[in-house]
């Protein structure tokens, strides 16, 4: 294989932080590479170097053997450079088109007027050579997210990229929409394309990547074939030791009360016919595929949407839940699978944000607030969910996203909310702080709260579950014991449909993607 | 083959325009467009003068200034930001040909020059302030507003400048070209331009490079900036465009008071943001259109000469104004899916 790309002692700071330190990475042609470390490793920082949006401070990047100087993002452009950013950024007010023209449209008449037809049919053209079903008119905020991301795919390829970085891409992609996606990742590999993919699920890299790049600190660590390396030994790389994976949650306290009892609950196709309960210090997991229902048991249980029918009970006592306001009263607590859009405001400093839900116990006279009082209450948490901050009037934004989830956590933890749901509780958040977040989800538990887990993570659910729920298209399709489940039983329990014709209707569904 | 191609362009032109009628701008233009209909029906059996040549001619006439700082208005809003000098813009433009023409004496052509180049000169400030120093689009035209009024008052020592010596200056807004032709149509200048301007206007959002960015600038300037697009210079000649506009909206209102009212202009810009707001581009950037501008334009001035012509008080049309603003909007935020 040659070198598409090589990269050597690269290495950048910004203000108080050294991101990059003899950061290397080396991109043949026609591979799919995957880079790894865990979240403030460096690696968003090299990816953004290498397509311009920041200027390195130091180190070599050269193509095809030619050192080279990449200015901006229209100098990575024309060095056949492409990414696809982690947050999509497309314009959805323009159309597809437009979209994917963006910054070099083709002029027609009087070289004045965009000539849309040609850019219309061009469009087209690059649509079929990924055979994509997609309108060049359509607006792109009328696409699903999937297709939103073929879109910034097409627009990189249009520019003769040689070199596709991206980043996350599966984030917010069902399976179906995944295998489209590696299916074109597998095209653009035969076409000679450089793949550079960046992702925590471990499962994806094994399937599609060929080489591994790790990074730690900022620093370069190794790079291994996937085919020939165990995931903990790369695990091992990302952390710097090995992971003991082994831990096994102790056996479910059968004799405890049961804190949340569901009955019955229906709301149109999403949820059909829901029944469960938790008792009190038992971590009750939710597995499923994406789309089966989870997320939406756990919002109307809270409250947030509207039920048909279904009774719950709160301690044996039935509730009437009708708003997110009546649940936190009956103390049931729900974290967001999006922190950043309905958890916290990263604006805001962490000791604010703490106490923002409790506000009003920290008035004097009804309505003055008590700063005093506030920053007690939020040391003692900041101290006991171990969040690591400068102090209390730290920006949240500037946190990492582990602990920009601990404060999601003690925020309902001030509330005393007896019963929580935390939904995919782990989701964007790197391996070491990963296991944080198990480690107090367990303490919490012992507390003698109960604890709803939906997670899409299969080896999350059986780690830290006491019994195991799977959802299928809105149903309950069974339950297992900790002791009793494996991947293979939960994966069956999750694509149980209920008859041949909804099996062919999603089958049509994903074939008119 | 030759015929299946043929099909295929033609439905491919059918979808085309399908997508572009379903659209929520063509949706809200059509909606803007009914409460046009509306109120002209409304006010035309309320009142037997209010449809005679002689009303409709003067609310074409009073829509022509309006109109041409809410275009102005409407680039500005569709890359999300906001100008508020566009008033006392026009004042400034209209006292600065008052100057070349009256003070200095110089040709006609020179007037109408100087007129347009200050303004676009003033919307290039606004635009570098805004641009390159980052200074928030609100906080950087509320001062350019403020320095164009004192500017104006200073240069002109408070007092108006007449074009007495430019027989030609009144002429640009009150004459009627189309009245040589037509006589029976005796629709003043001022409005022929500002339907010219909306037609080129329009054609500069939808047609060209500069319209494109201006809806991707408000729609998602972070994508814009690393698609490689020099973001900045876009934004100043955008604000460059809408000060020359305002330029030319200068030279209206002082052709038809033939001359330049240095106190004039201020309050010119709420209800230049009021039509475009009515005509349904949005303030949060990525959307809008000309030809809603132009119809919440009318709408305004519908509403003020009908009221008028229905002998409600003066302070009861503010009211009335203020009212269909707010619903004007909240019938956009209704049709939205949530």
């Amino acid at each position: 294989m040659t070198s598409l790309v090589a990269i050597s002692n690269l290495c950048k700071s910004f203000p108080g932080v050294r991101a990059l330190h003899n950061a290397r990475l080396e991109i043949a042609a026609g591979e799919v590479h995957a880079v790894m470390g865990e979240n403030g490793a460096g690696k968003s920082t090299l990816m953004k170097i290498l397509a311009g949006v920041y200027q390195k401070d130091s180190g070599e990047i050269s193509i095809d053997g030619q050192a080279v100087d990449i200015t901006g993002p229209r100098a990575a452009q024309a060095l056949g450079i492409g990414i696809i950013h982690q947050e999509l950024n497309l314009m959805g007010h323009l159309s597809v088109a437009q979209n994917i023209f963006i910054g070099r449209e083709p002029l027609g008449r009087l070289g004045m007027f965009i000539d849309t037809g040609k850019m219309a049919r061009d469009t087209r053209e690059i649509f079929e050579r990924l055979h994509l079903n997609l309108e060049p008119y359509t607006l792109v905020r009328d696409l699903t997210v999937a297709r939103q991301q073929m879109v910034e795919i097409a627009r990189a390829l249009s520019l003769d990229s040689r070199v596709l970085i991206m980043d996350e891409p599966t984030a917010a992609l069902n399976d179906a929409e995944i295998d489209d996606l590696f299916r074109i990742i597998g095209q653009l590999k035969r076409q000679g394309v450089g793949i550079v993919y960046i992702s925590h699920k471990m499962d994806e890299l094994k399937r599609i990547s060929d080489r591994v790049t790790v990074m730690r600190d900022g620093q370069y660590i190794g790079t291994v074939p996937t085919a020939t390396t165990s995931m903990d030994t790369i695990i091992g790389m990302m952390v710097g030791r090995t992971l003991l994976d082994d831990e096994r949650p102790p056996a479910s306290e059968q004799g405890q009360e049961i804190a949340l009892e569901v009955r019955g609950l229906n709301r149109g196709r999403t949820i059909r016919n829901v029944s469960f309960s938790v008792r009190k210090g038992e971590i009750l997991g939710f597995a499923g595929l994406m789309g089966a229902g989870r997320t939406e048991v756990a919002r109307a249980v809270f409250g947030a949407d509207k039920k048909d029918s279904g009774e719950i009970r709160v301690h044996g006592r039935r509730v009437d839940v009708r708003s997110p306001a009546d649940a936190v009263k009956q103390g049931i607590g729900y974290l967001s699978e999006d922190r950043k859009h309905f958890g916290l405001a990263t604006g805001m400093d962490v000791q604010t944000n703490i106490v923002l839900a409790t506000l009003r116990r920290f008035l004097s006279h009804g309505f003055i607030l008590k700063p005093a009082a506030m920053q007690v209450a939020a040391t003692k948490l900041i101290a006991q969910l171990g969040i690591k901050t400068t102090g209390t009037q730290q920006k949240v934004a500037l946190l990492s996203g582990g602990n920009q989830q601990k404060i999601v956590i003690a925020k309902w933890l001030v509330r005393d909310c007896e019963i929580l749901f935390f939904d995919e509780p782990t989701r964007g958040i790197d391996v070491g702080a990963k296991s944080e977040i198990y480690k107090l989800l367990n303490a919490l538990a012992a507390q003698g709260r109960a604890i709803v887990m939906i997670s899409s993570e299969l080896p999350e659910v059986l780690r830290l579950s006491h019994r195991i729920v799977v959802m299928c298209e809105g149903r309950i399709t069974g339950e297992l014991a900790a002791r009793d489940a494996t991947q293979e039983k939960i994966m069956r329990l999750a694509t149980q449909r209920e008859a041949p014709a909804v099996a062919f209707n999603a089958g049509a569904a994903a074939a008119a993607f | 083959m030759t015929p299946n191609l043929t099909i295929m362009n033609v439905s491919r032109v059918l979808q085309g325009v399908k997508t572009a009628a379903f659209t929520s701008n063509a949706r809200q233009k059509l909606l803007a467009f009914a409460s046009l209909l509306g109120l002209l029906l409304f006010f035309s059996m309320a009142s037997p003068s209010f449809m005679q040549t002689d009303n409709m001619v003067g609310i074409l006439q009073a829509t022509a200034v309006n109109g041409v700082l809410a275009i102005a208005c409407t680039f500005v809003i569709i890359t999300s930001g906001i100008d508020l000098s566009v008033g006392t813009l026009m004042t400034f433009c209209a006292v600065m040909a008052g100057v070349v023409l009256t003070y200095w004496g110089l040709p006609f052509y020179l007037g109408v020059l100087a007129a347009i180049f200050f303004g676009a000169l003033s919307g290039f400030i606004s635009g570098v302030l805004i641009a390159k120093l980052k200074i928030p689009p609100f906080i950087a035209t509320l001062g350019m507003m403020l320095m164009l009024k004192g500017l104006s008052l200073v240069i002109t020592h408070s007092k108006p400048i007449y074009f007495n010596d430019t027989p030609e200056f009144p002429l640009i807004a009150q004459d009627s070209l189309i009245g040589y032709f037509l006589p029976e149509l005796p629709i003043p200048n001022a409005v022929l331009i500002l339907f010219v301007l909306a037609v080129v206007s329009s054609l500069i959002l939808n047609k060209t490079v500069l319209g494109t960015y201006t809806f991707a600038l408000g729609s998602n300037e972070e994508a814009v900036r690393l698609s490689g697009v020099n973001v900045d210079r876009w934004k100043i000649i955008v604000y460059t465009l809408s000060g020359a506009i305002c330029g030319i909206a200068g030279l209206l209102i002082a052709s038809r008071l033939n001359s330049a009212q240095p106190s004039l202009g201020q309050g010119y810009e709420l209800d230049a943001i009021a039509a475009v707001v009515i005509g349904g581009t949005s303030l949060s950037g990525g959307a809008g259109t000309i030809l809603g501008t132009i119809i919440g334009a009318f709408i305004m001035s519908v509403l003020t000469n009908g009221l008028r012509i229905m002998s409600v008080a003066q302070e009861w049309q503010t009211v009335v104004t203020g009212l269909i603003i707010i619903a004007a909007v909240y019938a956009d935020i209704l049709r939205k899916p949530k």
